[in-house]
């Protein structure tokens, strides 16, 4: 066996170690306990739904028993087979299992809402996806965008103010859209005019966000509530489609920015990946010297990224204080930039691949809710660290088959 | 990109000790950095003139442009001569600007120590936590050992603890390409709830309370104050040898000397026969000693006890401080000097005028703001330019 084949086999090993190791903890650790209990799933919540399903119920041993199996037989066919490319895929598709069995576990003698699970992970997704998408349109052209996080707070706080003041939630939206947008600007003009160093200017920005939105609301909010309790957007059922079992009460009785976050990724992806507008934005991305000599403007094409990157990132940052909680507290954002951050990584820099990784790290934000509300052993204050944990492990895991525009964090100097 | 040493000092390159701590405080930077100084206050003026309940009341009730700009002038006025104050007027004023600065000249080290190689640790906090946890646990929980054993086993317990989180990072970037950006914010995020829980645990709590507050640090644990009655501890001297340690490991150690070669060019240090990996595992560790000894020097120093939310924001002072210092070892002491200054000088101004602490977290930001972007501070002043791009430390995602 020649090194390249032994490294090859000791990774095939270490994959199917993994996924085996996870088949213990349904086999022995929750198996025992829910012994001739059965677990409730709630497949619909009585909110004037047309059809409504009867409740799921399972028994929990054989069913965790069975997901241990399916887990054990997916280690036995990596020992068996050399997936390759698709390992990680299949260890996923375990840890996946695993957090079904732990589901039925935990909702031994209880009844665990579907419908709210799910829908909360679409919730949850939001800020994430609004996020990883400014990120994405940031990088694409070019700009590393660390600022989210910034953007966030940002928006969250102008979002509260304006929804207050003017005492409707698309002025509030406006608002956001709007510090976003600023602090998209002030991104632009320090990397792009100024070419400080990208990542350092985010942090900066984040840091400034965090310091301007504190100290106002120290000064200036504690002081007048009245600026400070929005008018948030309600929960609104789309017509017919809100009908559809399941499927129409998880994704179609949601919150405005639900909607509109689903419509701003089918949009961006057509117009990056089918438009000229798209295709102008990645050249000056991925090889800038290149679209300058057919006579693309680089240093605007990428300053209206940013910017338009924070327009988006500021939708997400209202949704903290339209949607999520009923005010804007300092630094309640936390750390969901940086998760945004990581979602665009994982999702490959496209706008259905950051759907995609902001609807995990939204599952993960919703299954601890869930936790939190069933008699498990685990301390509340520890499931909340989910999604954090959840955001380390996947990007440790993916993040090296990454590509990255090729010209994402260099400035750009006309030769 | 380039290393953080080469353009950030604007000295020929591995010049002497003297000469560097020269080139930080007087060197050619040093106009702008003043000046970055100057603006950050000026724009730090307007948001506390704006924000001035007495001015806001006077443009209320109509007074006109005169009466709201006379309030302005006295709230900012009032405002930073209680900071001035705070930092600087009296014996108290300054063992208060060093209690800061000892805090601040750690976690910038955890920041300047990675920048060597590269690597951008925004972990302080996290590190800052476990270092905080590992070091506090020591000092309440071990009894019956004197002074001189009992407080360096304390410290170290703070440095094993931060070296843990520090690793991590270290490991995943090395191992698996993990941008250390996110996965030391993520750390940070789960040992903030770590600790919030491990404080409402009897491990941690003081027995028969429900509040999340830790016992306190046994007496043979504390870090003595040679002042009596003033908070500064030895603390600050442990922080000023400890950047000596690092000054000696980045400029005179094969050690640093390979941080700074795979921050330069990391290619060329493979080629060179360097050990890439073990260098970024190497720098994190590092640099989660200094914030594990950060947080041990806060809890067996000032505080002398583990409540919720003591590292905040830590680690981001951290990078102000080591960004100020352009990543020289006396840079970032000086850096952690003024800036523990003007922490201190926040906090007596927020007792003294009721002015937020928050305002000082604005004007660090922007200090740093201009000292990243030169090309900023010289259009605003007028400056003559000598090439306006700014410095470029840091790596991208597919580093």
């Amino acid at each position: 066996m020649n090194p390249l084949e032994r490294a090859a086999r000791r990774r095939q090993l270490r994959f199917a170690l993994v996924t085996l190791v996870l088949a213990v903890v349904p086999a022995f650790l929750l198996a025992p306990d829910g012994a001739g209990q059965r677990a409730t799933f709630v497949l619909a919540d009585a909110r004037g739904e047309r059809v409504v399903l009867e409740p799921l119920q399972v028994a929990v041993t054989p069913t965790v028993v069975t997901l241990a199996v399916l887990i054990a037989l997916l280690g036995a066919l990596q020992l068996a087979r050399d997936l390759g490319r698709r390992a990680p895929v299949a260890v996923g598709a375990a840890a996946g299992l695993l957090v079904l069995a732990v589901l039925v576990w935990a909702g031994a003698g209880e009844s665990v809402s579907v419908v709210a699970l799910l829908r909360g992970t679409l919730f949850a997704a939001v800020p994430i996806a609004f996020g990883a998408m400014a990120g994405v349109l940031s990088e694409r052209a070019g700009v590393i965008n660390i600022a989210i996080e910034g953007q966030f707070l940002g928006g969250a706080f102008a979002a509260a103010v304006l929804a207050s003041v003017v005492g409707s939630a698309w002025a509030g939206l406006l608002g956001g859209v709007v510090a976003g947008a600023l602090i998209g600007v002030l991104l632009a003009l320090l990397t792009i005019r100024y070419q400080a160093d990208q990542i350092v200017s985010g942090v900066v920005l984040i840091v400034l966000a965090t310091g301007v939105t504190s100290f106002l609301t120290s000064q200036l909010l504690s002081v007048n509530p009245d600026w400070n309790s929005p008018v948030r957007f309600q929960a609104t059922a789309v017509p017919v489609l809100g009908d559809i079992p399941l499927l129409g009460s998880i994704v179609f009785r949601q919150t405005m920015l639900v909607y509109l976050m689903l419509i701003t990724v089918v949009v961006l992806q057509f117009a990056l990946f089918r438009t000229r507008w798209g295709l102008r934005l990645r050249s000056v991305g991925e090889h800038p010297a290149a679209a300058d000599t057919v006579g693309i403007d680089v240093l605007r094409t990428r300053f209206r990224a940013v910017v338009l990157g924070g327009v988006l990132a500021g939708v997400g940052g209202s949704w903290f204080t339209l949607e999520a909680a009923s005010q804007f507290a300092k630094e309640m954002t936390a750390g969901r930039g940086f998760i945004a951050l990581a979602a665009m990584l994982v999702g490959r820099f496209s706008p259905v691949g950051a759907l995609s990784a902001a609807l995990l790290f939204g599952f993960s934000d919703a299954l601890a809710t869930a936790l939190q509300r069933l008699p498990v052993p685990l301390p509340s204050t520890l499931l909340r660290t989910a999604p954090y944990v959840v955001t380390l492990l996947v990007v440790a895991g993916l993040i090296g088959r990454l590509r990255v525009p090729a010209a994402d964090g260099k400035p750009y100097v006309k030769a | 990109m380039s290393a953080p040493t080469d353009e950030m000092t604007s000295t020929p390159q591995r010049s002497t000790w003297s000469a560097r701590v020269v080139a930080t405080v007087t060197g050619a930077d040093a106009r702008l950095t003043a000046l970055a100084f100057v603006a950050a206050f000026l724009f730090g003026a307007v948001l506390l003139a704006v924000s001035d309940a007495d001015a806001i009341a006077a443009l209320e009730a109509g007074e006109g442009p005169a009466a709201f700009l006379g309030a302005a002038l006295s709230a900012v006025g009032r405002g930073y001569t209680a900071l001035l104050v705070g930092a600087f007027g009296s014996g108290g004023a300054v063992s208060e600007t060093l209690v800061a600065a000892t805090v601040l000249i750690l976690t910038g080290l955890a920041v300047t120590i990675p920048l060597r190689a590269g690597l951008f640790n925004i972990g302080g906090e996290g590190q800052v936590v476990a270092g905080g946890l590992a070091g506090g646990y020591v000092g309440f929980a071990v009894e019956g050992l004197p002074l001189l054993v009992h407080l360096p086993l304390a410290l170290a317990a703070a440095m094993a603890g931060g070296a843990l989180v520090g690793w991590i990072p270290g490991v995943l970037k090395a191992r698996t390409g993990a941008h250390e950006v996110i996965s030391t914010i993520m750390l940070n995020n789960t040992l903030t709830f770590v600790a919030i829980w491990l404080l409402t645990t009897s491990l941690f709590q003081i027995p028969g309370r429900s509040d999340p507050i830790s016992r306190s640090i046994l007496d043979t644990a504390r870090l003595p104050r040679p002042f009596g009655g003033l908070r500064v501890d030895v603390g600050i001297v442990l922080a000023v040898i400890i950047a000596g340690v690092v000054l000696w490991l980045l400029d005179r150690s094969t050690v640093g000397f390979e941080l700074g070669a795979v921050g330069s060019n990391p290619s060329a240090a493979t080629a060179a026969g360097m050990d890439v990996a073990g260098a970024t595992v190497r720098g994190m560790t590092f640099a989660g000693i200094a914030g594990g000894l950060a947080g041990g020097a806060l809890i067996l120093g000032v505080q002398g006890r583990i409540t919720p939310g003591f590292s905040s924001g830590l680690g981001f002072d951290g990078i102000t401080v080591a960004l100020l210092g352009r990543g020289t070892v006396g840079g970032t002491v000086a850096a952690g000097l003024l800036l523990g200054a003007l922490k201190a000088g926040g906090r007596a101004m927020q007792a003294r005028s009721g002015t937020s602490l928050d305002l000082v977290v604005v004007v660090q930001a922007l200090i740093i703001v201009f000292v990243a972007a030169p090309g900023l501070v010289r259009a605003l002043f007028r400056v003559r330019s000598e090439g306006a791009s700014g410095t470029q430390i840091s790596q991208g995602w597919g580093a």
